[in-house]
């Protein structure tokens, strides 16, 4: 125990204060007024591999991690579509996952954001359409926001999620 | 192996690991596999090629590994109602490629599980897409049929259906457990969902595009996969990449190798309630990714290795920067290794948890990093080493308790030798001797050639199979992941566990699902 609690003493808080968005800082210390008027709360994603090479997947993990930290930012993972505010879609959609991906969509409450994550889920990856891939997530469910990268960086990432944060804040309702 | 005593001619193959190639009838199929496996040799690939345009029906490739190295043996099946010999008997982990096997290319074994493994359209309309003259259906159904999963029967046993979403970041798969109580009596396993069609994608690919698509069949091995097609075709053309390049391989290998250890070990000890471990080791992992951004561009040095060498330049300051890395990451771990250790609680929950005793592990065909962790002691940087680690005298990491314990005791071995590793490699890329290009172009590639890559990824062996047709262009590639011998051992391994040790146990293996599915 010693051990431990000398080790976190010694790291320290490594968490880095979010990015900016094109330049944009007066979004970025929105960020969390914004998540709150949109939705009242904090922001609950869930995650759908759709078909991935598991690139996307490491890098959306490591927005976890303590440089990123983006739990600090209100934002966590849920583990039911049904708590969930925004679902980000990675990989080509296979045939074999669009049933599921549909699913989940479905099964959210609205109002529901989307993210497609990464190249191949904006429809502009290594992998397209194919006998076996439908492509883009948008040819499935209705999409917010597009992050580019293959995979697109956690700092990418985050952007992204704020983008369509922002976007939805927008939004007359 | 010395397949003289078969009947057999066999040709030598190039390549970095020594490998030979025979022509076989279905009784010599079976019997060589039977002498392979009497000698302490496994299964390490299975896959067919639809050959029929070259008046050669279908044929049929099984790669074996042994202490001499690889035998690629072919079989030729005059047409697609000719069956090909079972091969489970002697080794288990050929059953899912024999399905898969059918479900691309319409050609089966004499067995008696035909149920369908990746769902292609192959079952229900008779298209395969790994013909030549394969022709898409039109309308096809993204909705799977029921599969024929075997069912426990006995008073209160029933069964908990799970994914292919799961509520963490994770790949789709689908598992399914007969229990009772909470104690796990059956696991299966239903994968294919991330199945797109990469093996049709090669064909008729120029190369360098190849190159691309095969560092994306399994994002956490990149560097494995790309340096595996690389070697492919630098054995196709008999071509040796500058030494410099081959170091900088070395290099990156290592470096994935480090970053996955990192993030697996600190996500298993968030499974078993330690979240610490999670917040030291990713914060770890995150060091290593931002310096592969800074020195290759890319934080998992996507498309860094290439045919002919590397895609980039290695600039001299990274190379220093990565020397100190590795002495200080070495630090940490064991520091962090000692606090594992110690933590009653985490010891608790990974020791004899999910066990694959080295017999099962031998018998089933576990390999890599879990099959180290199991004792069999097999890594292809020790077994055949290629430059350079021919020059490295890698130490083999092994434990034989095969529970979650010995798997990430393996993978704290593994990441101290690879800092070891990187610290010896950074001073050699120092020194004047190894300085030069670090990319040649080849020579074309002779057309009708089969070549294999072969490299120990940090999940297991890695092999590409390459077939080259006219004019550069790639006329069959066939990746084969270390997951598909290792998936059904995570099966047993689960027996007798209660359910919530899955996700610590399945974590522990931390198996591709994309690398697999294709
Ligand atoms: S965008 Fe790139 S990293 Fe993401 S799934 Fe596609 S190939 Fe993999």
């Amino acid at each position: 125990m010693y051990e431990t609690l000398r080790q976190i003493l010694r790291v320290g808080i490594r968490s880095e204060p979010p990015p900016t968005p094109a330049g944009d800082d007066v979004v970025v210390r929105r960020l969390h007024d914004d998540i709150l008027r949109t939705l009242g709360r904090a922001l609950a994603l869930r995650h759908v591999d759709a078909g991935s090479c598991n690139a996307c997947e490491l890098e959306s993990q490591a927005l976890s991690n303590p440089y990123y930290n983006v739990e600090g930012l209100g934002i966590r993972y849920v583990a039911s579509p049904r708590h969930a505010d925004v679902l980000m879609v990675t990989g080509p959609v296979t045939k074999n996952m669009a049933g599921a991906l549909r699913r989940t969509y479905e099964a959210m409450p609205e109002p529901r954001l989307v993210i497609a994550v990464g190249a191949c889920a904006s429809g502009c990856g290594v992998y397209g359409p194919d006998y076996a891939t439908v492509g883009a997530v948008s040819e499935i469910v209705p999409v917010d926001v597009a992050i580019p990268g293959c995979p697109p960086s956690p700092v990418a990432l985050l952007q992204g999620i704020l983008a369509a944060v922002s976007a939805s804040a927008a939004k007359p309702r | 192996m010395n397949v003289a005593p078969l009947g057999l001619v066999a040709a030598p193959l190039a390549g970095g690991v020594p490998a030979q190639r025979a022509q076989v009838s279905s009784g010599q199929l079976l019997t060589a596999c039977r002498l392979a496996w009497e000698n302490d040799g496994r299964l390490v690939a299975l896959w067919a090629s639809d050959e029929r345009d070259l008046h050669r029906g279908f044929c049929l490739r099984v790669v074996l590994e042994d202490s001499d190295g690889l035998t690629l043996l072919e079989h030729t099946l005059r047409d697609d109602r000719s069956r090909y010999p079972d091969l489970t008997p002697i080794f288990p982990a050929a059953n899912r490629m024999q399905r898969a096997t059918y479900d691309l290319l319409g050609i089966a074994a004499e067995s008696d599980d035909q149920r369908p493994w990746l769902w292609t359209q192959g079952h229900a309309t008779h298209a395969f897409p790994l013909r030549r003259d394969f022709a898409p259906v039109a309308e096809m159904s993204d909705e799977q049929d029921e599969y024929a999963f075997v069912r426990v029967d006995g008073e209160g046993v029933h069964e908990i259906p799970v994914g292919p979403v799961h509520a963490g970041i994770i790949e789709p798969g689908h598992f399914r457990f007969q229990v009772v109580g909470e104690k796990v009596l059956r696991l299966e396993e239903r994968l294919g969902y991330a199945h797109k069609g990469i093996e049709k994608r090669f064909e008729s690919m120029m190369i360098d595009d190849g190159a691309r698509l095969i560092g994306r069949v399994s994002g956490d091995s990149t560097v494995a996969y790309a340096w595996a097609f690389a070697g492919a075709v630098e054995a196709a053309a008999s071509f040796v990449p500058p030494a410099r390049a081959r170091w900088i391989r070395a290099l990156c290998l290592e470096r994935e190798r480090l970053a996955n250890h990192l993030g697996d070990i600190g996500a298993i000890g968030n499974d078993a309630g330690f979240a610490f471990g999670l917040a030291q080791f990713s914060r770890l992992r995150e060091d290593v990714l931002r310096r592969n951004q800074a020195a290759f561009g890319h934080r998992l040095m996507m498309d860094t290795v290439v045919p002919g060498g590397l895609s980039r330049e290695l600039a001299f300051e990274h190379v220093h920067a990565m020397h100190d890395e590795a002495d200080r990451l070495a630090r940490q771990i064991v520091r962090l290794r000692g606090i594992y250790d110690e933590h009653a609680g985490v010891q608790d929950r990974f020791r004899n948890c999910g066990r694959a005793a080295p017999k099962l592990a031998r018998s089933l065909g576990l390999m890599g990093l879990a099959g180290r962790a199991s004792g069999q002691a097999r890594d292809i940087r020790c077994d055949f080493p290629s430059a350079p680690y021919d020059l490295l005298d890698v130490r083999i990491a092994t434990q034989t308790a095969g529970d979650v314990w010995a798997r990430v005791a393996v993978r704290f071995d593994e990441a101290l030798e690879s800092a070891r590793l990187i610290g010896i490699i950074t001073t050699a890329l120092l020194d004047p001797a190894t300085m030069g290009p670090v990319h040649a172009s080849g020579p074309d590639l002779p057309a009708d050639r089969i070549s294999l890559g072969y490299v120990e990824g940090w999940r297991g062996p890695v092999l590409v199979a390459l077939e080259i047709g006219e004019g550069n262009v790639i006329r069959r590639c066939h990746p084969q992941d270390p997951s598909w011998c290792n998936w059904p051992v995570v099966e047993h391994a689960v027996i007798g566990n209660i359910v919530p040790d899955f996700p610590l146990i399945n974590k522990s293996f931390n198996l591709s699902y994309s690398g697999q599915d294709l």
